[in-house]
């Protein structure tokens, strides 16, 4: 009895982070209630709603057109929603014009003032707000020591490069101690070095100031990488908001499933608890009817000696094989034509045919995505 | 990528073209500035400093080219409060119908000076329809005699030829600004007055200068407007040039004055162009 309580414990705190208890407990700090936006017959967003919780990193993702450039210029005050409204703590934000909104943001190129030094940028907000010149030379001092840009004070912007001006960008926002930080697609003009290590830097820079980041892009792998929380948007309408794992270990629909990592989607048809796709067949908890699931390459396994009774089991032949370092993709043809792609460790070393397993648990339901475009 | 002897030959027209219809009209004009007329009325050839010493000793020239500087100040000054406002309105606040209203402000500059110079003439004079209106409504009772030949309808006509000039370079530079900037600036808690002031306004000072030399350097060397317009008072130092190369037959001072005016737009130029590029490159 007593093992059973402490195994049930441990599971718990498995599943729910601390980050996600204390979200639940505490006030949003944004909510979006039914946001909709069309520019002439084009519907941009349908009803976005959603919440930002404090001190959260949550990031838009979605592909170009997909309406998440749309809805942060909303949130910055940018463009006006047709309908819906815009909540901060108690207060309404979409009748406030953007100087008047407690936000900054980070702009996709930067958008650093070019007839001023990096200090003189930095110092922008201060000095709308009449700041004192004492405070306000300290803050400057703080906050590109903050970003690592102290000695570049007196640079102009088109003297450093984009990798500095994107600090600086953060430097100008950040110094004005928003309550809610906006980031439009801003690491997208760096190279993919200087990007993955931009994407730790600002990730623990969040975690250091403690302010919400509602962060934009179209990269999946970024948004997994950075995010508390992860808001898929696809033609202007919510499709899910999770955190990264859960969106990925449970994806609510197939386009979330192909759009999040790699997947195989198996379309089946269940009768009495069972699912069936071709010749492979594994337990569901799904109604009778037809199904989709989604099965990650990384879930089906070379199959193991001695035959287990919970593993859907099966033959495949080796078509194809792209060799990514430590792990390699397989394209394998089930005997029936079935076509399932396979990520396994680059060890393994597999040919020809192959005998290959899956856990029923992995196989995940999803829904239909609605084709709207 | 071209060869020596093809980029020697396009190079040859142009400078045979500067240097016979630039160069050697400027030479000839250099040497005619110390020579001077005999009482028969011919050019003497002779090397002095006379026309010089001329234009310093008789106030009148002095005086003249005082009152061209103003007039041509005021006109600068009018044509960057009508064309600025102008330009940042058609860059900034117009989304539609832009085009349209952009050939509107450059059609002028398609009709003839005179033609426009006339044109105030009979709006001006004391037949012309401002002095009938106001007779007609019993404002005045005796035509106003400032408004046409003064300085008053010079600086007018002026004010209307070369506000097209002060307006192009000007939309040209509000055109470059990333509208990004106006965001990033509201973004940060500025106003749209504090936005202005801080953003647009200094980025678009560039083609505020250009414009202003525009305005200044055609406007100085203007001798028509004065001529139709301007009466006695509203003489400028280029109707002095005209009558000296003219009716009084003295090209070598007429040559010593547009000597010292080119001198005092090339310095102009020079610091103008110094101005922007600082400003530009700060």
């Amino acid at each position: 009895m007593d093992r059973r309580v402490t195994y049930s414990v441990t599971t718990i705190a498995e599943i729910v982070d601390p980050a996600e208890q204390a979200r639940s407990a505490a006030p949003p700090l944004l909510s979006i209630r039914n946001v909709a936006k069309r520019f002439a017959a084009h519907i941009v967003l349908s009803a976005i709603s959603f919440e930002v919780a404090e001190a959260e990193f949550l990031t838009i993702l979605g592909e170009s057109g997909s309406g998440k450039t749309t809805l942060l210029r909303i949130i910055a005050g940018f463009e006006q929603p047709d309908s819906g409204e815009l909540w901060m703590s108690s207060q309404r934000l979409d009748n406030l014009p953007p100087y008047r909104r407690p936000v900054n943001t980070v702009f996709q190129h930067y958008a650093l003032f070019p007839h001023l030094t990096v200090e003189q940028n930095v110092a922008y907000g201060l000095r709308i707000r009449n700041t004192p010149s004492s405070e306000l030379a300290t803050r400057v001092e703080q906050a590109l020591a903050m970003v690592k840009m102290s000695t570049f004070g007196k640079a102009k912007p088109a003297k450093i490069s984009g990798g500095q001006q994107q600090r600086v960008a953060l430097a100008r926002a950040l110094i004005n101690r928003p309550r809610l930080l906006l980031l439009d697609e801003p690491l997208s003009a760096l190279d993919a070095n200087l990007r993955r290590q931009m994407q730790v830097e600002l990730k623990a820079l969040q975690r250091e100031v403690g302010i919400s980041f509602l962060f934009v892009t179209h990269d999946q792998e970024e948004a997994m990488v950075m995010s508390d929380r992860i808001a898929l948007l696809r033609n202007g309408a919510l499709e899910q908001i999770a955190s990264p794992r859960e969106i990925y270990n449970r994806p609510a629909t197939a386009y979330t499933a192909q759009f999040i990592g790699h997947t195989n989607l198996l379309r089946a048809r269940v009768k009495g608890g069972i699912a069936c796709c071709q010749s492979l067949s594994w337990p569901t908890q799904a109604a009778d009817g037809p199904a989709l699931y989604s099965l990650r390459p990384e879930n089906i396994r070379v199959a193991a000696e001695e035959c287990t009774r919970d593993k859907v089991r099966f033959r495949a032949r080796v078509r194809n094989q792209a060799f990514h370092g430590a792990t390699t993709l397989l394209q394998v043809d089930c005997s029936d034509g079935l076509a399932l792609s396979v990520l396994m460790a680059s060890s393994t070393g597999v040919e020809g045919n192959l005998e290959l397993e899956f856990a029923p648990a992995d196989a995940v339901p999803v829904r239909e995505s609605l084709e709207t475009a | 990528m071209f060869s020596r002897a093809y980029r020697t030959a396009i190079t040859i027209p142009p400078l045979f073209w500067v240097v016979l219809f630039l160069l050697t009209p400027y030479a000839l004009m250099f040497c005619y500035s110390f020579w001077s007329v005999s009482s028969a009325l011919s050019i003497v050839h002779q090397w002095n400093l006379g026309n010089y010493r001329e234009l310093l000793e008789k106030s009148v020239y002095r005086a003249t080219l005082l009152r061209s500087m103003g007039i041509a100040a005021r006109v600068t000054i009018l044509a960057l409060l009508l064309g600025y406002p102008l330009a940042y309105y058609l860059s900034f606040r117009r989304t539609t119908r832009k085009d349209l209203l952009y050939q509107l402000v450059i059609i002028p500059l398609w009709v003839s000076y005179l033609v426009r110079a006339y044109a105030w003439k009979t709006i001006l004079g004391s037949e012309g329809v401002l002095n009938t209106l106001f007779e007609y409504l019993h404002i005045t009772h005796h035509p106003l005699a400032f408004l046409l030949y003064s300085p008053f309808a010079v600086v007018l006509t002026l004010t209307h030829i070369y506000t097209p000039f002060t307006f192009l370079p000007i939309y040209a530079s509000l055109e470059h600004i990333p509208r990004t900037l106006v965001e990033a600036s509201q973004d940060l808690g500025a106003s749209p007055a504090q936005t202005f002031w801080r953003v647009v306004f200094p980025l678009s000072v560039p083609g505020v200068l250009a414009g202003a030399t525009f305005a200044f350097v055609l406007s100085l060397g203007d001798f028509l407007a004065p001529l139709l317009l301007g009466g006695p008072s509203g003489i400028m130092i280029s109707n002095i040039v005209v009558s000296l190369f003219g009716a009084a037959y003295n090209w070598p001072l007429g040559a010593a004055i547009s000597l010292c005016m080119l001198i005092l737009v090339v310095g102009l130029l020079f610091v103008a162009e110094r101005l922007e590029r600082r400003w530009s490159l700060s």
